[in-house]
């Protein structure tokens, strides 16, 4: 891997972007002005900009429940993904989706998804198109370790293997689905092993080095471009926040582990590193944190103050061809 | 809508309903090349029931995918080639299998075009074989789609004839959304005239498939040829039955049914499904709604009995409308 002064900086301030678009998506919606619930990705930013700094606005992501960063790093920008939380017409799924369903097709994002393990089927699904129809693009699904035992994740990277589809697939291994501990969900405790079994290769890297994703990533695309078939990803991680926003997250995990892993930020690691080897000064981090501190207020403040949509269009689009919807379309 | 006459259509032929559907099947993918089956045994073998005889030949296995047995991977693959630019068949072999893809087809399939508020669109078609009466038993028989009418996003297809089964296959394959596709089995051998000429039947359009002045009588998919059958006995003992198929539940042309009713007073819906929450619950709670001033008698139902699709023949006889329940009901409608 090239080092690089704008690629470090870029993924340092991506990282970033995430963070603090997380503390201001929970302190909305601790104001209350963003209904339902959310999940936040705190603590897990390295994986999806390791990843994403790789792909082409047409490659494709599918997302997870926790999808927030998927959506940042692929292209999104924070004014459409807050607004969306928000619940307001300027959001990238006009409303319609919110946190779980946050949808770009323009940049590539097919949907952050409700449903665990989703997104792993229809990764490889437009993998199959791209390699039918001789396009270069690549296809990636992001899931966590809950999703690993599930049909989708057996079945999905299985089809994509044996047909040789241009899919990476990343599993966030942040050690708890919802309060799970994966030690006790399965006896094998690393995933990217399992790729054995369906004859792809596995890649298990620290998901809190941002260069480390980064560089897995790069060989997994390339692959993946080349026709050379999928790669799994493991990224071990940890989300330093609860399951959700008013989940405390600490009933079901020892404080020490939360410590340990907030010790281990992936943010703040890769800051150090860009101070000590002289990639940036203390300066320009700073100054990058300014610009994403005013992109974040920004789209907060867009956000409130975006129109909510019209009630009129709540039975529109249901079907493609039909503009009205409903059951008597 | 009727049947066309050999001098309105040029050339008919006498296709069975399979190759009717097969050959919409063949015309669509010549005429597209984003159009890709997958299904188990689909490739060289043909299909089950030789839904894709002899296309393995003409179009390789990139667009005849074999899988292996993933009902629910190969429908979200599928989900995910339709979001990118495919128009996929998944080739389901018997509607029950099915079942294992169900979260995919209704979390994922039917609510991508809303959600993305119509920016993404899934050109998917889910096909498969429905039905009971050959002793297939419990999880190779099953009718199931209501499930699917009860989903927005889904159109909900059950074509009764070779003609229909051809224009209304090439039409899903060309609609922009999840279309579920059902062929009953006791069908797939029925023969009819079918034109040479290409044609396309659109959504939401019953067909009259008998006039008549004393009674209504809506028989879905493989209900026709009974509820037929049972009119001509009617007939015999000098009533007067209209028979409508509706063709697609969902659209349904409801409009179709009422101006029937509205003629006849009086309503019998034929469905070999369960009766609650059914087709037949939907559409007579629409009659009611829309037209109850004009019924001369209550809306009437015979559907399969309540219970799992046994495998001995009698008692699959026992559970499964027949031309004479079919025609009872009728003389107790007409009665009334």
């Amino acid at each position: 891997m090239k080092a690089d002064k704008e690629l470090y900086l870029a993924l340092y301030r991506k990282m970033l972007e995430i963070r603090r678009f997380e503390e201001a998506a929970a302190e909305s919606f601790q104001q209350g002005l963003i209904p339902g619930f959310i999940h936040l990705y705190i603590g897990e930013e390295a994986v999806a900009t390791g990843v994403c700094a790789h792909l082409r606005q047409d490659d494709v992501v599918f997302s997870s429940h926790r999808g927030h960063g998927h959506a940042l790093a692929k292209g999104v920008s924070a004014r459409e993904t807050m607004a969306e939380l928000f619940g307001r017409k300027t959001g990238c799924s006009r409303g319609r989706g919110g946190s779980m369903h946050l949808f770009a097709p323009e940049v590539g994002l097919l949907g952050s998804n409700g449903i665990v393990g989703a997104g792993i089927p229809l990764a490889a699904g437009a993998g199959y198109t791209f390699k039918m129809l001789r396009q270069d693009r690549v296809s990636v699904a992001f899931f966590g370790d809950g999703a690993v035992n599930n049909w989708a994740f057996h079945e999905g990277i299985n089809l994509a293997s044996v047909w040789g589809l241009p899919v990476i697939f990343v599993c966030e291994n942040n050690l708890y689905a919802t309060q799970m501990p994966f030690a006790k969900a399965t006896k094998v405790q690393d995933v990217y092993k399992r790729a054995a079994c369906y004859g792809l290769p596995g890649v298990g890297v620290d998901g809190n080095d941002v260069l480390a994703v980064y560089e897995a990533a790069g060989e997994a695309v390339r692959r993946a471009r080349a026709g050379e078939g999928p790669t799994l990803i493991e990224c071990k991680t940890y989300r330093t926040v609860g399951h959700y926003v008013g989940d405390p997250g600490t009933g079901y995990r020892p404080r020490e582990e939360i410590e340990k892993w907030k010790a281990r930020c992936p943010i703040e690691r890769f800051r150090q590193k860009l101070l000590a080897e002289s990639w940036a000064s203390a300066e320009e981090l700073e100054q990058v944190e300014k610009q994403v501190r005013a992109l974040i207020d920004d789209a907060v403040e867009f956000a409130r103050n975006s129109p909510w949509p019209d009630p009129k269009e709540a039975l529109m689009n249901v079907y493609a061809d039909y503009v009205g919807g409903g059951a008597d379309a | 809508m009727s049947m066309p006459t050999t001098s309105e259509e040029g050339q008919m032929r006498e296709l069975t309903f399979m190759e009717a559907a097969r050959e919409g099947l063949a015309e669509e993918m010549r005429r597209d090349p984003t159009v890709i089956v997958l299904g188990e045994g689909i490739g060289p073998r043909g299909g089950n029931f030789q839904t894709t005889l002899g296309l393995f030949a003409l179009y390789g296995e990139e667009r005849l995918r074999d899988t292996p047995i993933s009902e629910a991977g190969f429908t979200g693959l599928c989900i995910g080639a339709a979001m990118t630019g495919l128009r996929p068949i998944v080739d389901i072999m018997f509607a029950d299998f099915g079942l294992d893809a169900l979260g995919m087809l209704i979390n994922q399939a039917a609510k991508i075009c809303y959600l993305s508020d119509g920016r993404l669109k899934v050109p998917l078609v889910f096909r498969g074989c429905i039905g009971g009466g050959n002793s297939s038993a419990a999880h190779h028989s099953g009718n199931y789609y209501p499930f699917f009418m009860h989903i927005p996003g889904f159109k909900v297809v059950l074509p009764a004839t070779p003609y229909d089964a051809k224009g209304l296959l090439k039409a899903a394959i060309r609609d922009d959304n999840p279309v579920v596709f059902l062929e009953h089995r006791s069908l797939l051998n029925v023969k009819g005239p079918v034109p040479e000429e290409e044609y396309l039947l659109p959504f939401g359009q019953a067909r009259v498939a008998l006039e008549g002045r004393d009674v209504t009588v809506v028989a879905i998919s493989a209900m026709l040829h009974r509820a037929l059958e049972a009119a001509e006995r009617l007939a015999a003992e000098g009533a007067s039955v209209e028979v409508i198929d509706p063709r697609t539940l969902m659209p349904l042309d409801i409009e179709t049914i009422l101006k029937s009713v509205q003629k006849t007073g009086r309503l019998l819906i034929v469905d070999e499904d369960y009766s609650p929450c059914g087709a037949g619950a939907e559409i007579a709670a629409q009659v009611a709604e829309r037209a109850l001033d004009y019924l001369d008698a209550p809306i009437r139902r015979v559907n399969m009995g309540f219970a799992t699709m046994p495998f001995s023949p009698p008692l699959e006889k026992a559970l499964l409308p027949n031309v004479e329940t079919i025609a009872q009901a009728l003389r107790d409608l007409l009665a009334a």
